[in-house]
């Protein structure tokens, strides 16, 4: 497999225009595992590569994964692993793995399924904005006929059994990444994060667990998955999103009204470093392109193509910009091809308006 | 500040956990972060915490009888479990089924599935969701001197069961 045929592809997950995009992309993901079959991490090499060669046989036989391409770690590059993740497409230890592990992913990228990653099957559904439902109906439908064709390890008492007791039961994590610029210049992210703990969720940074938050993005999660509805947990989850989106709006407005000047002129350095630099190291680009996004979503710069944004996050991740070289990169080398790339893109997608208050 | 195990080396890292609605706090050396199984370089799972931690300074209080306890199917040892924070096999559930108990509570509050069932456990399900209703049913009965009551239910809970055991038989 060569993931160069993903580079010129928009991801399934980004939306198409950041129009108010506060919620950026949702996810909702399910653990399932064999029945009578050790999980991944203890199975031993063989067993996996048995577990894998049978899942990767059967798996494409699902309606939702029906025009999926089947990928082995064994087969592809480090770099091309990388681009995966970058993509969302697989974790960092899944990356890690050789033989006996892979990944199913759908054309549009929308569904991916994991193989002996922690457990034997992780499946997940990604949308653009907040459309948690729709991506937990389409989890659920493949959930669903993957239980035709395997027996899943299942307990009456406690739903799914799983390899880490923290998703046992329903083995779903549901999640909306969130970009909040106006809740972190208020200092209240913190805040919003200590509460998110009180009431059973959980907030990471952009890569998922473990990762830094650069770029004022926040991924949003349950923690609970015993003892819950899926529908209930998705519930409560699309309405506490919906609860920080209202926040952060207010944020924003309190962030202009006390400093109006200031909110311009961040916006404005931030347009005018990402079109006219020559280094730009990663944590740089994420940073700026936050108060990009500010300022278009709250109509201080109008570009001609919204959606560039979104492109530019991923591109100018370290294996998206070697792929799209044709090489590898070293540091100084990728800070200067990512800011080549950025001045590129926007010069493609220039300013339309200067000041348009809404 | 001290490591609170050792109790001699300066602790050098630095655990925060919000479990249950409260924070915890650990503070470790390096030395006996990594003898308790925790990879110093890679992030902490609420898991990790509640099976490794239950206090400062209770790491490895645990009685021998659970300290020797390993899965029959996939013989893995309690000691592994604690260390990687991860179960072997499905059935791992049951043989650690009593030391899970109060982790599960600790993680999810709750401790019954109330989620999607897989279209060939549903009848299997129902029957144990039924059986579960009578068996209260019928505590709260005898507690009531209902003794009629109680007869009724005990049949209706015995033929319930083999019912259920004739269906496992044939699958």
């Amino acid at each position: 497999m060569n993931t160069k045929q993903y580079i010129d592809q928009s991801s399934a997950w980004l939306p198409d225009d950041t129009g108010g995009g506060i919620a950026i992309s949702s996810r909702v993901r399910l653990a399932r595992n064999l029945k009578d079959q050790s999980f991944p991490s203890w199975a031993g090499d063989d067993a996996c590569l048995n577990i894998w060669q049978q899942l990767s046989a059967v798996l494409p036989e699902c309606e939702v994964l029906a025009d999926a391409q089947v990928v082995s770690m064994e087969d592809i590059s480090a770099l091309d692993k990388q681009v995966l993740f970058e993509r969302h497409l697989i974790s960092r230890e899944q990356a890690e793995r050789k033989s006996g592990a892979g990944v199913i992913i759908r054309g549009d990228e929308s569904v991916a399924v994991m193989v002996n990653e922690e457990d034997h099957i992780r499946l997940q559904s990604l949308r653009p904005g907040l459309a948690l439902r729709k991506a937990w109906e389409t989890a659920d439908a493949l959930d669903s006929q993957m239980e035709e064709i395997l027996d899943f390890a299942f307990s009456a008492q406690l739903g799914h059994l799983t390899a880490c007791p923290s998703n046992v039961g329903t083995g779903m994590r549901a999640s909306v990444m969130l970009h909040t610029p106006g809740l972190v210049l208020m200092d209240e992210m913190n805040a919003v994060i200590k509460g998110m703990a009180k009431i059973g969720l959980a907030v990471r940074g952009l890569w998922g667990e473990g990762s830094e938050s650069a770029g004022n993005m926040f991924q949003v999660s349950n923690q609970i998955t015993l003892g819950e509805r899926e529908e209930d947990i998705i519930q409560t989850l699309d309405q506490i999103v919906l609860e920080i989106i209202e926040h952060e709006k207010n944020a924003r407005w309190r962030v202009f009204e006390q400093n109006e000047q200031r909110v311009h002129d961040q916006v404005g350095r931030a347009y005018g470093v990402l079109s006219n630099a020559h280094i730009l190291n990663s944590k740089e680009a994420l940073d700026l392109l936050s108060y990009l996004r500010l300022g278009v979503d709250m109509g201080i710069v109008k570009l001609k193509d919204e959606a560039v944004i979104n492109e530019l996050l991923i591109a100018t991740q370290p294996g998206h910009l070697q792929k799209m070289q044709g090489k590898r990169l070293k540091a100084h080398e990728r800070d200067v091809a990512r800011a080549a790339l950025v001045r590129s893109k926007l010069q493609k997608s220039p300013k339309r308006a200067n000041r348009k208050k809404s | 500040m001290k490591c609170a195990l050792c109790k001699e080396e300066e602790a050098t890292i630095h655990l925060t956990q919000v479990v249950d609605g409260s924070v915890k706090k650990v503070h470790l050396c390096e030395g006996c972060a990594a003898k308790s199984g925790f990879d110093v370089h890679s992030p902490m799972s609420i898991t990790d915490i509640l099976l490794g931690l239950g206090g400062p300074g209770d790491v490895g209080a645990t009685s021998p009888k659970l300290t020797d306890l390993s899965c029959p199917r996939c013989h893995l040892r309690r000691i592994d479990f604690k260390k990687t924070g991860r179960l072997g096999c499905p059935t791992c559930y049951e043989t650690f089924a009593e030391e899970l108990e109060p982790v599960l509570k600790a993680m999810h509050r709750k401790t019954r599935h109330r989620g999607k069932v897989p279209a060939r456990y549903e009848s299997y399900y129902e029957t144990s969701e039924r059986l579960e209703a009578l068996s209260q049913e019928l505590t709260r009965a005898i507690e009531q001197e209902n003794y009629e009551d109680a007869a009724r239910l005990r049949d209706e809970i015995k033929s319930l069961k083999s019912a259920s055991a004739e269906s496992a038989e044939e699958r």
